[in-house]
């Protein structure tokens, strides 16, 4: 029987350039349909690379294609493994254009490059249209500027880009498991109405989504849950065969593990409702899956159930979210923790008169810094740590409140407690988003090939 | 005979977001543990956990076969990573909040279990 290959090589754009290597020297040595799949668009990437566009229309495009692409593409080329990423982001049209350059850069011949478009609905809809679609939230009610909007296209125009024999195919927003849908759609013919064989493929896209995820990256827990070196650990390669069977295993000789374990924890993450995961495809039912250890790094997934297509379309749409400012100021040594909660107490006191409806956020590095609420200062009465960093943070559109939080937090170098040090200041400009269900009518996906006549 | 143990011993706990709402994927690591930590860790005592972050419902999704369990959490990320003034809007420290709980399981079923003494996996 015929088994479709399809290895990961990134799940988000900071993930790492060489993680690639490995599967595809494993995909190289197997024979039959092999993908390389690329996860590179986190909800707001595609965001930032929208406004990079605004500025120059060559770009906008994932840059993570730049430093992921070079490492594996002869590779891919001579062996015929096709590469399938949705680092086009908001330019998919230029991410073709640049990954061919790439490509003559290395010398190699120039591969067929497809592109996937027809994700960006920001012209087709008003914000007011968008605010009236918006789930779990109203924050499009304000009426704030858009910065994208973006559905998540289903896996049909991939396949049809890789029908047309394309060596790459560079999409903008799709969803996550289309990067592992797509090919599979292509490489078997499934029926768009074959749901659970379309299950099937949206859970081998959602394992292999994340990279190391699911062979023992963002697992270890050392002398609870051991990984065999995690420095180096393997990507995942899934095996997929016509019944939509699914193996996920890793490269031979890399670091990791594929066991139960880590493969449960990565089948639900990020899942909400296990018997209802809606894709564009398909709505996915995990609720019989079952997860078997067949040998050494390999483990069956089966029992993907799909039910209909969701008829609408899940958008993200991301518009200014204001300006977040951190400050940062440490103590040391004996009585440091109370030093440190004078110095909070002493900002929260000039604050409170000169900016009382500014929210501040003060955090304790050391001793509380990620599961306090806002609002409320970490109370260090007691404590005896001797090494305290602390942290405030406040959020406005307002840039002279933000800078007169940094600025008081500075200001306790000469007039705070004693021994105050390192003070480091930060403004971020924020992107905030949310989600829409979008009638289908208004994604045109299409599909063109490089240089070919539009 | 019954022993107490931090969930951290017997189960794996992963958590992700989307948005707002987080979600919690907890996985007993020996299957012969899942009607304790079934019995034991339920939506309510999960939302206790989390009393500081005010969480408006918590659901608990129960997969037997997977000798696993997946939680929603709904607005327990102070607005998420778009809004939140902390350092993990992703919620992605917040596994092991749960993995501090204490769990009562029988003596036998805990062989499986890790600690200092017992490594094993």
């Amino acid at each position: 029987m015929t088994k479709v290959f399809i290895g990961a090589a990134a799940g988000f754009a900071g993930d790492r350039s060489d993680a690639g290597v490995p599967v595809v020297n494993a995909l190289a040595a197997q024979t039959g349909p092999r993908f390389l799949m690329f996860e590179t668009l986190a909800e707001r990437t595609l965001a930032l690379c929208q406004l990079e566009r605004r500025q120059n229309s060559q770009r906008g495009y994932s840059p993570a294609l730049e430093r992921m692409l070079p490492p594996v593409l002869a590779r891919c080329l001579e062996s015929g493994i096709r590469i399938v990423g949705n680092f086009g982001a908001a330019n998919p049209a230029a991410a073709a254009r640049r990954i061919a350059e790439i490509a003559g850069a290395l010398g190699l011949r120039a591969p067929r490059i497809a592109i996937v478009e027809g994700d960006d609905i920001a012209d087709k809809l008003s914000t007011t249209e968008l605010a009236a679609r918006e789930v779990g939230g109203e924050s499009l009610a304000r009426l704030p500027k858009i910065i994208s909007a973006n559905v998540y296209l289903g896996a049909q125009p991939m396949a049809r880009a890789l029908d047309q024999d394309a060596d790459v195919v560079v999409t903008g927003r799709v969803a996550d498991s289309v990067l592992a849908l797509g090919p599979l759609l292509h490489a078997f013919k499934w029926r768009a109405d074959d749901w659970d064989r379309l299950g099937a493929g949206t859970l081998a896209g959602h394992l292999l989504e994340c990279g190391a995820q699911v062979t023992g990256g963002y697992f270890a827990d050392p002398g609870y849950k051991d990984v065999p070196d995690l420095a180096e650990v393997g990507y995942p390669i899934a095996e997929i065969d016509e019944t939509g069977e699914v193996v996920i295993t890793k490269p031979a000789g890399t670091g990791g593990r594929v066991d139960r374990l880590t493969v449960v924890e990565q089948l639900l993450y990020e899942i909400h409702d296990p018997s209802a995961y809606l894709a564009p495809d398909v709505v996915l039912d995990l609720t019989d899956v079952e997860v078997t250890e067949i040998g050494r790094d390999r483990v069956r997934v089966s029992g993907a159930r799909g039910r209909p297509a969701p008829e609408t379309l899940k958008a993200t749409v991301c518009f200014d979210g204001g300006l977040l400012g951190e400050a940062e100021i440490s103590y040391a040594g004996p009585n440091a923790s109370a030093r440190a909660q004078l110095a909070a107490e002493v900002v929260r006191q000039r604050l409170r008169k000169r900016l009382p409806h500014l929210n501040v956020r003060v955090d304790a590095i050391g001793i509380q810094s990620v599961w306090g609420a806002s609002g409320s200062s970490p109370d260090l009465h007691g404590e005896q740590a001797n090494d305290v960093r602390l942290r405030f943070a406040a959020q406005s559109a307002d840039a002279a409140q933000i800078e007169m939080l940094l600025d008081e937090v500075e200001a306790l170098y000469c007039s705070g407690p004693a021994g105050g040090a390192g003070v480091r200041r930060r403004i971020t400009p924020r992107l905030a988003s949310t989600s829409c269900l979008i009638e289908r009518r208004y994604a045109e996906p299409r599909v063109t090939m490089l240089g070919a006549p539009a | 005979m019954m022993r107490t143990v931090r969930l951290q011993e017997i189960a794996n706990a992963r958590t992700g977001d989307k948005g707002d709402r987080l979600n919690l994927v907890l996985v007993c690591r020996d299957p012969a543990h899942y009607t304790a930590v079934a019995a034991q860790v339920t939506a309510e005592r999960v939302a206790q956990v989390f009393a500081a972050r005010k969480p408006t419902r918590v659901v608990r999704y129960d997969l037997p076969k997977l000798a696993a369990f997946n939680f929603v959490l709904d607005d327990v990320l102070e607005g998420g990573v778009n809004a939140s003034l902390g350092l993990d809007g992703h919620g992605k420290s917040l596994s092991f909040l749960v993995l501090d709980m204490p769990v009562l399981i029988s003596a036998e079923a805990s062989r499986f279990a890790c600690g200092a003494q017992n490594k094993s996996i």
